[in-house]
């Protein structure tokens, strides 16, 4: 039996694909695009696997309207107002442009046809039928939902709008979406430039429906150890919650500023804002100051783990007197700590990797991460057809290390298995 | 293995440089015409499982690089076609299947064979 697809030009777009070239393209479907996804499901019966997904996103920029009706400053919300309302589109004075193009100039097209996806009319917010369509399609339970522009909202110049921001979008994340979709939990956006305003945000929120922890955007300029964070590192601590730092890049920053293709900032941006975050929160001793608090490097890939623990250590055995907190190799500390998977490197030797997974003790601390929709998504068999790892590794990884570290009740997707 | 003659369509329904996706069982195959010539392969990436040949067809980018080793800048190469993977951008040239960045991956070629006015692939 065969059967035949021709794209038809009625219902789509047309993309450019040259200067001179374009290709009609069916509008999205984000079931019809994964369904080699949900193959895979089903080939591998993750059925029967728990699989939570500690970074995937929206684009908040979508629901600003909605957003900015939360902002409690009355000339912030009048400029955001205006902002929504009309203007040339060139500039925001509330969300940081960002120069790039994660899409490879529309190659990977869920990026330019997502406005053409249709959700079903109805009482739930577009963002929950989006995300529940993808989820269901990889055979995703669970997921940590993120923003996407609101990541580098670190780089504001304001402090005050990041604050604004921050709150208005966390109060419309619990309120519209986790208090709605049970599968949809979140880390809420710290205002991490304004440490008093970050203290009140755990304060606030830490205990709204939907939320396993705070999440700082890495691409910003204040030191994690400033004295101004030790009382919601503390905070966090005593309510259970972990800490993530997600990372990005900028392409204004000044060491970034001199790649001038996107792969190099890419590349190194996603890894040095973590890189330097994770250097400084070991080296001012932290851990030892906060031995109970989960904190977790969020979208940087794993293989800087072993390079960095190995220059930490390698330094550390002869400058200890400047890290005297610590009481064992940084690397020690690092083990302690959780890393989600995505963007998972796969060289071409597979020891590297497996290496790699011994190195950050993988089987309790790798969490299995999407980060879709963006363009260097992973779906569960990037884990699931490691070689090197058992079983039950695998279930860590894609699930079980997240139900630990959450404290996810998970008895409403898998009924005998409650809540740990 | 027997083998199976799929019926694509008419020569002259198949667009250029507009994929045609054909199944066969559960075999999807994206079937291409471009400069008079025919291409089939697996709609199948090796990277990840996406729908490669679902995605755009971009010209190969290449380098402009003057005389004295300085850049000048880019060009497209029209005669260098790319199937593009929709789901991350790995691309993989037309003519060979293979993929750009990496050649130990390819795309699974299928055989194609014109008929009077009517195409068809080949599968196993």
């Amino acid at each position: 039996m065969s059967s035949r697809n021709r794209t038809d030009k009625s219902a789509g777009i047309e993309l450019p694909t040259s200067d001179i070239h374009k290709m009609a393209v069916e509008e999205l479907d984000t079931t019809k695009l994964l369904r080699h996804a949900a193959h895979q499901r089903d080939d591998r019966g993750y059925k029967d696997f728990l699989i939570v997904d500690t970074d995937c996103h929206h684009y908040e920029n979508e629901s600003l309207r909605e957003i900015i009706e939360f902002i409690e400053d009355p000339v912030i919300k009048h400029s955001a107002k205006m902002a929504t309302t009309g203007g040339t589109g060139v500039q925001s004075s509330f969300l940081p442009g960002l120069v790039g193009h994660q899409d490879i100039a529309g190659r990977v097209t869920r990026y330019p046809l997502r406005k053409t996806e249709k959700v079903p009319a109805g009482e739930n917010h577009r963002d929950i039928h989006l995300t529940l369509k993808w989820m269901d399609a990889m055979g995703v339970d669970y997921v940590c939902l993120f923003p996407t522009p609101m990541l580098a909202m670190g780089i504001h110049p304001q402090t005050e709008v990041e604050v604004n921001m921050a709150r208005a979008y966390n109060c419309w994340l619990t309120e519209r979406l986790l208090a709605v979709e049970p599968r949809l939990k979140s880390m809420l956006y710290l205002p991490f430039n304004d440490p008093d305003a970050t203290y009140r945000t755990v304060q606030e929120f830490g205990e709204k429906e939907g939320v396993v922890g705070f999440m700082v955007t890495s691409v910003r300029y204040r030191p994690v150890y400033d004295n101004a964070y030790m009382k919601t590192y503390a905070l966090l601590q005593e309510m259970g919650k972990p800490i993530a730092f997600h990372a990005g890049y900028t392409w204004t920053d000044q060491m970034l500023s001199t790649t001038n293709r996107f792969i190099v900032t890419h590349a190194l941006g996603f890894t040095f804002f973590n890189i330097l975050h994770c250097a400084n929160w070991i080296a001012n001793g932290l851990p030892v100051r906060f031995p109970e608090l989960k904190v977790i490097w969020i979208e940087s890939g794993i293989a800087w783990i072993p390079w960095l623990m190995q220059r930490l250590d390698n330094d550390y055995k002869m400058r200890s007197s400047e890290c005297p907190a610590l009481t064992k190799p940084p690397s020690k500390y690092m083990q302690e700590m959780y890393y989600t998977t995505q963007p998972l490197e796969i060289p071409d030797d597979l020891n590297v990797l497996e290496t790699t997974f011994k190195m950050a003790h993988a089987e309790t601390q790798l969490l299995w991460a999407s980060d879709y929709p963006h363009w260097d998504m992973d779906l569960p068999s990037k884990i699931y057809d490691l070689p090197f790892l058992s079983n039950q590794a695998k279930r860590n990884i894609l699930g079980k290390n997240a139900q630990k570290l959450f404290s996810l009740d998970v008895s409403d997707r898998f009924p005998s298995k409650g809540s740990s | 293995m027997a083998k199976n003659k799929i019926l694509v369509g008419k020569t002259s329904e198949l667009e250029e440089a507009q994929p045609c996706i054909v199944v066969d069982g559960t075999t999807e195959i994206g079937i291409y015409r471009f400069h008079n010539k025919f291409y089939a392969y697996e709609n199948l990436c090796p990277h990840q499982g996406g729908p490669a040949c679902e995605g755009l067809l971009i010209p190969q980018i290449e380098e402009i690089i003057n005389s004295d080793k300085t850049y000048r800048g880019m060009k497209f190469n029209y005669q260098n076609l790319h199937i593009v993977c929709p789901w991350h951008g790995w691309e993989y040239e037309l003519e060979s299947g293979e993929m750009v960045a990496d050649r130990q991956f390819r795309l699974r070629k299928f055989e194609v064979i014109e008929e009077g006015e009517e195409i068809f692939v080949i599968t196993e």
